[in-house]
């Protein structure tokens, strides 16, 4: 008999503090026999992780130039380190610069738009999913041929 | 306790200062995260900022919560099982640079549990039965099996 014992892939799972992250929370059944390592803007989450690990990088928005710069450092350091197969974000910024990096690092990459974003995709959204290999809305009204698409929602 | 908050990024005094008021009559003590403001509310306990492990200790104690339409706040509210009054920042008042909360807050308006308040007016007449409002009775922790199925896919498949 043969066993062929698929690796378990790892996982880097990044949101911005707030929204993004609680969305992001309601994913892990999905990560369940996956290696997760999450990466968010706001210190004090970890507690909620378990043994799993959990970088905090800068918090910045599109006016502050150097504070993104700095974001982005950060976020390629732990691509590095962590180097992961697969590479899921909820938004906002570091979900940008995390996905297209990830692709670097050759990273399958999703994106899913809050769950907010009733009427329109939102503007890191419409930076983003373009770039990843699956572009979720979490409305159906939003869904178009090329994407996002809508596969269900946080809630 | 009522517990107030403005979520983890922007002030939004238009709701702090309807609450201050509400409160000098409240029989109820409001406790309020008010984001980085300038205002000193007077007839509440407030705090610019909270942890994460403070501010699951707040919602914990709290009989209602009441917030912007934000939705680590609704979710929250509703993975607590608390009832909450939601008021939407306003691009037109300079509280978020898009009306996307005021989009989630009208998809929001029937379900149960949290209570929208359009303006300020709505937030009042809220505010004056806050005794009575309904909670959601309960939610999953995680989210729905369609798209736990497609990210679960997805991974397997990399």
């Amino acid at each position: 008999m043969v066993f062929i014992l698929s690796k378990s892939k790892k996982i880097l799972a990044i949101a911005s503090g707030g929204g993004h992250w609680v969305q992001l929370l309601r994913l892990r059944p999905a990560f369940e026999g996956s290696q997760v390592t999450y990466v968010t803007t706001i210190d004090g989450y970890q507690s909620a992780l378990g043994d799993a690990k959990c970088f905090v990088i800068k918090d910045a928005s599109r006016w502050d130039k150097l504070g993104l710069l700095i974001m982005l450092f950060q976020i390629f350091f732990i691509l590095i380190q962590i180097r992961p197969d697969v590479l899921i974000t909820t938004g906002a910024a570091p979900g940008v610069f995390a996905l297209r990096l990830g692709k670097l690092f050759r990273a399958k990459t999703l994106w899913l738009d809050s769950i907010a974003n009733a009427e329109d995709i939102s503007l890191s959204g419409k930076i983003a999913g373009p770039h990843a290999d699956l572009w979720l809305t979490q409305w159906q009204e939003l869904e178009k041929e090329e994407g996002p698409f809508y596969k269900g929602r946080v809630l | 306790m009522i517990f107030v908050t403005v979520g983890t990024q922007l002030t939004f005094d238009r709701l702090i200062n309807t609450i201050d008021q509400w409160a000098a009559t409240s029989s109820d003590e409001v406790i309020a995260q008010i984001g980085p403001s300038d205002l000193k509310p007077k007839n509440m306990l407030w705090q610019q900022f909270l942890s994460p492990t403070e501010f699951s200790e707040y919602i914990e104690k709290a009989r209602v919560i009441i917030a912007h339409a934000g939705m680590g706040s609704i979710l929250t509210a509703m993975q607590f099982k608390k009832p909450i009054i939601i008021l939407p920042r306003r691009e037109k008042f300079g509280e978020h640079r898009n009306d996307h909360q005021f989009a989630t807050a009208k998809q929001f308006i029937n379900v149960e549990g949290i209570h929208v308040a359009m303006d300020d007016g709505e937030l009042v007449s809220l505010l004056q039965s806050i005794q009575s409002l309904t909670v959601c009775s309960g939610v999953s922790p995680y989210a729905s099996p369609e798209l736990l199925t497609a990210i679960t896919c997805f991974i397997e498949e990399s």
